[in-house]
């Protein structure tokens, strides 16, 4: 059964990648990671090779909604996923061309300063921002009982939370209050939004 | 990299069946160690098995109390469940005190489990190493070690596990659920694990091909807790750690479960030092004591020792504010 099927023994094949809500087809060879498949074969280049193992962070992107490395990630075995990279997170639509607010934040704040690092790390804080609203715990967090009270986001939580991303320049604590001030400002919006909905 | 043919499986029999008990053939989770050791020709698989679409990405309570997690649940789902969290923190907190979130996120219950040693020797493949390459030599114990094992190591591998996930469940008795061809199978994390010996290249009683599809938790101490000792405050692997849990009447200990991590080839159950604890008065000095009973079997290297010293105190640290935990409440 399995020796007459044709895809048991390819080491290549099409594939149709969903990225920032578009579709790529593209054939690829099965050792090609998302990351390079994105850098060099869809001209998304955004999206940084740091390490190429998982220990840097510049190649974090967002893969349905969670942050992941894109060079330990198979691009066959991203098929299917929707992926969002640092091109797809700004506004879309009719918000086209408006910053998203933790990019905006990255440059009021100088989160960065040679930039390498920064769309891995913009794209671990927006979802860093969304795992600390959904009550997940980190290593910082005092006590993960359920019933604890929610702890702040606090700068140690971030740094925490954010230590899968390093910057060779050090811009850590920028990045800090860049990630607190974006954190800020969405609770502020989602409050406003909730009493205007009201 | 070696070419490799690349299939899904969207079921649990579908997935034993394409790898076939297949030497060449490795399942995918979240690719975090088998992607990177392929990078590195450590691993040529001809041929992958991805098995992040199977249904086992569920946990329940089971009927007495217990829990079942799935093979494929991430390590990030692993770690936030509600029902991880109040019955077994020290595991939502192992699980937190690894990778980063974004490895996390990928990394599976299974995966984890299996993960390789971080051995430098074993990376390179420029190197000799008894657990990749059997009969070439370790050059860990003459070499560098800082990080290796200082209980049940053999003279031909002295690396440790890496997992910290690991030492959580082996403090909480877990029992490993899986499938091969033949049909289920179990293996208490006990056994899981096999002894160094002179066989460092065989890691675990996962018979050929088996898929693991579950991690079953009983029921166990609700106060519970993971520290772990690295050489920065995050993203790095440990040089020591303590899962315990403890349970205190009457100041006198009732029940106690202690594993290490960073010190053995497998997250390592302090048995020893738990046969101490139990009816022992709930103090430091017992806690001292246990340690010492578990630590008597240390064999250190020339660089290791400081570990000794490290599971000593941190046994005692973790075990006392477990203590102060239980009559603070
Ligand atoms: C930079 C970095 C830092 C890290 N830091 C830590 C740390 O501090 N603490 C820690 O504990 N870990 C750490 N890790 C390791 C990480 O936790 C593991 O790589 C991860 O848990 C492996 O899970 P996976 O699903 O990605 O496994 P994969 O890489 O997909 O698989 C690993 C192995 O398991 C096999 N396999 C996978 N699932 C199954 C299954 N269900 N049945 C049978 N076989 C299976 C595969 O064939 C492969 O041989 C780190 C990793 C990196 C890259
Ligand atoms: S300690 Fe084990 S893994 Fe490391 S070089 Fe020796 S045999 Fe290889
Ligand atoms: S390039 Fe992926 S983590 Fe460094
Ligand atoms: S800004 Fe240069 S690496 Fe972070």
């Amino acid at each position: 059964m399995i020796t007459s099927d044709p895809t048991a023994s390819q080491t290549a094949g099409a594939i149709i990648l969903h990225v920032n809500g578009e579709k790529h087809a593209l054939t690829v060879d099965h050792r090609t990671t998302l990351l390079d498949a994105l850098r060099e074969r869809l001209d998304l280049t955004g999206t940084k090779k740091g390490c190429d193992h998982g220990q840097c962070g510049a190649c974090t992107l967002l893969v349905d909604g969670r942050r992941s490395l894109s060079c330990l990630q198979l691009a066959v075995a991203a098929e299917g996923r929707e992926i969002t990279t640092i091109e797809g997170v700004a506004g879309q639509g009719a918000d086209e061309g408006e910053l998203h607010p933790v990019q905006q934040a990255f440059l009021e704040f100088d989160g960065f300063q040679c930039g390498y690092c920064t769309p891995g790390q913009i794209c671990s804080a927006i979802a860093v921002i969304e795992e600390h609203a959904a009550g997940w715990p980190s290593a910082a967090t005092g006590d993960v009982h359920p019933g604890a009270p929610p702890e702040p986001l606090t700068p140690e939580e971030i740094r925490e939370r954010m230590s899968g991303n390093l910057c060779r320049c050090g811009a850590y604590t920028s990045i800090v209050r860049a990630v607190a001030h974006a954190a800020e400002a969405g609770a502020v919006r989602d409050a406003r939004d909730e009493e205007a909905a009201a | 990299m070696k070419e490799f043919s690349y299939r899904r499986a969207t079921d649990v029999e579908g997935a034993v069946a394409l790898l076939d008990a297949d030497p060449g053939a490795r399942f995918l989770g979240g690719g975090t160690n088998l992607v990177d050791l392929m990078k590195a020709g450590v691993e040529s698989p001809e041929r992958l098995v991805d098995i992040r679409e199977l249904p086992l990405d569920g946990i329940e309570v089971t009927g007495d109390g217990g829990l079942r997690i799935g093979a494929t649940v991430t390590n990030s789902d692993l770690a936030a469940h509600p029902e991880v969290r109040r019955r077994y923190a020290a595991l939502s907190q192992a699980v937190l005190a690894g990778a980063s979130g974004q490895l996390r996120n990928m990394a599976t219950v299974g995966g984890n489990l299996l993960q390789r040693t971080r051995c430098g020797y074993f990376t390179d493949i420029s190197s000799p190493c008894n657990k990749r390459e059997p009969g070439s030599g370790c050059p860990a114990v003459e070499g560098e070690h800082r990080n290796a094992a200082i209980l049940g190591a053999s003279g031909h591998c002295v690396a440790v596990h890496p997992s910290d996930m690991g030492v959580a469940l082996a403090a909480f008795d877990a029992v490993v659920s899986y499938r091969t061809q033949e049909g289920e199978g179990e293996l208490a994390l006990a056994d899981f694990y096999l002894p160094v010996g002179d066989t460092p290249h065989r890691e675990t009683a996962l018979p050929p091909g088996a898929l693991i599809t579950a991690v079953t938790l009983p029921p166990a101490p609700v106060r519970s807790r993971y520290r772990k000792v690295r050489e920065r405050a995050s993203y790095a692997f440990a040089i020591g750690s303590v899962a315990a849990a403890l349970d205190v009447r009457d100041g006198v200990v009732q029940d106690v479960r202690l594993a290490y991590g960073a010190v053995a080839s497998r997250p390592w159950r302090a048995r020893a030092a738990e046969a101490a604890l139990l009816g022992a008065p709930a103090a430091a000095a017992s806690f001292a004591a246990a340690a010492d009973a578990e630590l008597a079997a240390a064999v250190p290297l020339a660089d290791n020792a400081y570990k000794v010293t490290l599971l000593r105190n941190l046994t005692i640290a973790v075990l006392t504010e477990l203590q102060q935990e239980g009559t603070a409440r």
